[in-house]
This record gives C-alpha cells, sequence and structure tokens, in this order.
C-alpha cells in the first residue's frame, strides 16, 4: 500500500528544502517561522520512528500497573483518576518508573536536546546499568 | 487611510499632545516578540531634544488577554515600581480614549538585550551574568514592597486559587497527563501551611523579560499579569527550568544560584526568605508553564493556526521531565 520513498524520509526532504532553500531567502518573523516548522517535521520524523514502541512500552506498563486492559486513553484516564483520588502510593516505586519511563520515550520525540532530558537520560542509563547484572 | 495610516497619523497627534506642537515621530518600526502586545520603537523630535521611545498597547489597540491587568493598570504599577527603586522604564504618556490609540502607553526606551540566550552566553554580559541572580532578587523584593492600598484595583491570587485554577486549566484542556496529576498531588501535600499577606506580585518576572547591559539588569517589563498573591511567585518563577535556556545548573533565570537570588531580595525586604515556600513556587511554576504550553495545543486545535504555537503544544512534556527530575530524582538528589 506504501510505496517508497518513507513517509520519514519524504518529511526528510522537506525538512531540508525548508531549512537549506527556503531559510537562507528569509528574514525576521519568516525565518523564525521556518525554523520552527523544520522543528516541527522532524519531531513528526522521531514520532514516527520511535512512537510505536513508546505507546507499546506504555501500554504494557499500564495493564501491570492498574491490573487491568483497555484502549490506552482509557488507561491513562485510570491512572490519572487513581493518582487523583489517592489511590495509588505517589511515592510507589512502580508508578515511578512508569512516569520516568513514559516521560523519557515522550521527550526523545518531543525535545531530544532538552538540557534536563539529556541528563535526565544519562543518569537513568548509568542507574539501569548498575541494576542489570553482568 | 489604511489601518496603519490612521495608527500613525494618531500617533503622530498623541505625539505632539505629550511634547508640544513640532514633536515629530521618527523611525517607527513594530518590534517582534510580544505575541499577545503590540511593541513599537520610535524616536521623538522634542524641543528639549531626542527622546527614545516604546510604544506598548494591546493588538489593534482593544483586545484584552484574560488574566491580563489591562494596559492603565500596567502603567500605573510600573510607575509605582519606579518609585520605590525598582529597575523598570518610565511612562511618559497613557492613551486617552479620546486619541483613538485603543488601551496602551509610551515608555522609554532603555537600551540593552533581551535575548535570553545571549544573556546568559555572549561574551559581552560575561560581567553582568554572576550579578543578575542578586539584583533580580532585589528587583523584586523593591517591586513587592509597592503598598497594596495604593495600586489600585488588582488580581488576587493565593495558593488556594493558584491550585485550584491550574486544576480547573489542566482539566479544560483535557486532562490525562499523569505527571501533571501526581504532581498536583506534591503540590496539595506541600503546601505551605498558611497563606501570605499579599504583595504586589509582577507575575511574569523572568530571563527574557528584563533588559541587561555589560554591567547588569537595567529593568523589567512585561507587567501584563501584574496582581496581588504570594511574593514567592515571583522567585519561584524565575527559577523555572524552562527560563533557563539551557543553563540548568543555574536555577536563577540560567544565571545564577538560588542562593544569590534570595540573598538580593533579603538585602532589601530585611526579610528570610522561606526556603519551602520558594521551592513550593519552584514547582507550582514548573508545572503552571506546562500548563501554558497544554493550552495552546488547544487553541491550535481550536483553530489559531500558527505552526509556532502548535510546536510550543509539545513544549508541555520539558515541564514533565522537569517536575519529576525536581521531585523524583533517581538516586535521591534533584537533578535540576
Amino acid at each position: 500500500m506504501y510505496d517508497q520513498p518513507t513517509a520519514s524520509e519524504l518529511l526528510g526532504a522537506v525538512a531540508g528544502f525548508l531549512r537549506d532553500e527556503v531559510s537562507p531567502t528569509l528574514t525576521g518573523r519568516l525565518a523564525f517561522h521556518a525554523r520552527v516548522a523544520v522543528n516541527v517535521l522532524e519531531m513528526v520524523r522521531r514520532e514516527l520512528a520511535l512512537g510505536p514502541a513508546a505507546v507499546a512500552g506504555e501500554a504494557e506498563r499500564l495493564k501491570a500497573l492498574l491490573g487491568a486492559d483497555g484502549p490506552l486513553s482509557d488507561l491513562e484516564d485510570a491512572l490519572c483518576a487513581r493518582i487523583a483520588a489517592g489511590e495509588i502510593d505517589p511515592a510507589d516505586p512502580a508508578l515511578i518508573d512508569h512516569l520516568w519511563a513514559t516521560t523519557l520515550d515522550t521527550l526523545a520525540v518531543d525535545q531530544p536536546n532538552y538540557a534536563t532530558y539529556r541528563r535526565a537520560a544519562a543518569v537513568k542509563a548509568a542507574a539501569d546499568a548498575t541494576d542489570t547484572p553482568a | 487611510m489604511s489601518a496603519d495610516e490612521t495608527f500613525v497619523a494618531a500617533l503622530s497627534a498623541s505625539v505632539s499632545r505629550r511634547f508640544g506642537p513640532g514633536a515629530r515621530v521618527e523611525g517607527l518600526q513594530r518590534l517582534s516578540g510580544g505575541a499577545s502586545q503590540e511593541l513599537w520603537a520610535f524616536d521623538v523630535e522634542t524641543p528639549d531634544g531626542w527622546r527614545e521611545l516604546i510604544l506598548r498597547r494591546n493588538p489593534g489597540g482593544t483586545v484584552k488577554r484574560e488574566n491580563a491587568a489591562g494596559m492603565e493598570t500596567e502603567a500605573r504599577l510600573i510607575e509605582l515600581a519606579r518609585a520605590t527603586g525598582a529597575p523598570v522604564p518610565e511612562v511618559v504618556h497613557v492613551f486617552a480614549p479620546e486619541e483613538a490609540l485603543g488601551s496602551g502607553f509610551l515608555m522609554t526606551r532603555i537600551p540593552g538585550e533581551t535575548l535570553a540566550r545571549r544573556i546568559l552566553r555572549d561574551p559581552e554580559y560575561a560581567e553582568a551574568r554572576p550579578r543578575l541572580a542578586w539584583q533580580m532578587g532585589a528587583a523584586a523584593a523593591r517591586i513587592h514592597q509597592i503598598d497594596p492600598a495604593s495600586a489600585g484595583p488588582l488580581r488576587v491570587s493565593t495558593i488556594e486559587s493558584s491550585l485550584d485554577g491550574a486544576y480547573a486549566l489542566y482539566r479544560a484542556n483535557g486532562g490525562r497527563r499523569p505527571v501533571v496529576e501526581w504532581a498536583f498531588r506534591w503540590l496539595r501535600e506541600n503546601r505551605p501551611a498558611r497563606e501570605a499577606e499579599p504583595k504586589v506580585v509582577h507575575g511574569d518576572m523572568r530571563t527574557g523579560n528584563i533588559i541587561v547591559g555589560p554591567e547588569g539588569l537595567r529593568a523589567v517589563l512585561d507587567w501584563e499579569v501584574v496582581h496581588l498573591g504570594d511574593p514567592l511567585y515571583d522567585l519561584g518563577w524565575i527559577c523555572t527550568p524552562s527560563w533557563r535556556f539551557g543553563e540548568i545548573d543555574r536555577p536563577a533565570g540560567g544565571f545564577g544560584a538560588r542562593e544569590e537570588l534570595w540573598a538580593g531580595y533579603e538585602s532589601v525586604s530585611g526579610q528570610p526568605v522561606d526556603r519551602d515556600r520558594a521551592r513550593f513556587w519552584e514547582v507550582m511554576s514548573t508545572l503552571r508553564w506546562g500548563l501554558s504550553c497544554a493550552m495552546m495545543a488547544c487553541e491550535f486545535q481550536a483553530g489559531e493556526r500558527s505552526v509556532e504555537k502548535a510546536a510550543i503544544g509539545r513544549r508541555a512534556s520539558e515541564t514533565e521531565i522537569d517536575l519529576l527530575s525536581m521531585l523524583a530524582p533517581p538516586g535521591g538528589r534533584p537533578l535540576v
């Protein structure tokens, strides 16, 4: 059903066109918005590449955490409701692990260069390495 | 006449009324930035010499955003802040209705840098940076010295109303963000036991809303959301990780330590800054900026076709990793 080039390659071509050919001809507000547009296209490419695994991981964790099944949005709503109602300990390690894993996956798509993300990802990777037996 | 020509004619009339017949508007240009307000720069030749000015008004002269104090209030509070010694521009004229310029005012144009990345990284500001945290603290304390009774009608905010308002905004924009829900829980469990005595709070005091010169802080701008509330709101907002612009190890605005900010504040107020209350407001500020990003996503989806707004919508997640890094860091020591 889908032909070549891939969706990601198509977005890459548009981003490159905007960045390399259109942007140099612009100034001021238009130049700024062109830069934002390139960033948005790159974000969509990252979501295409990383999104499916992130969503699957989130759903698995939520099923285990809640002991329930259903569409992802329902599971997220259920978790929010349990946190709000005080039915889950905010310090519960499984909850904290889930919030961290989901947030790290989100930042890898939204803003992989955000300073807090870069630091947190490095700290988590180091912590996970010491947890895992060699 | 086009809308632009009408505006220029009205401004010229206003300027000759304020500075005397013969005063002329020169070099009028619209400044970028200020998405919710119009900003213009221009010069006026007066009998006493040249004046460099800024015009600030609601878009098209009329639209006022929710939570905005209003132009006349902004102008009044800037002047009250100036009387306390806070670094602010001088308001030289507030538009009267018959001037047909809408709601707005003229103020002196203070030279210097507003772009955060330049302030935080350019060699030109190397000597300013180590002073800024202390100076911002001192400036906040001066603003908080304004007598609330003299400030005229202002929106009043408390810890209680901030929490309730923020939660209502979160729900109205779709909810379903577990980290936000979890952070609200932390805020409710760690809220200061007592409400503070309400002070005049700037509300948006941060890197990006200040003018800096090579010697340090020159002016605090953007008084759009000035209100009465807990004074430590301003100190928390300055430390919001997003307003550190990548310099996450300098919590105060990307230029300094929290302790320097507090020391500057205490040097003016004479009162110790309650560290726990300051932390509460820093967490609250981080959460609130995330809610603002989520609101932009909703406004975009409701039909405001701005690529910038769409992109900022996706910045909500940066505040979530900041909240986790503050409140549940691996190893126990906050990462930001």
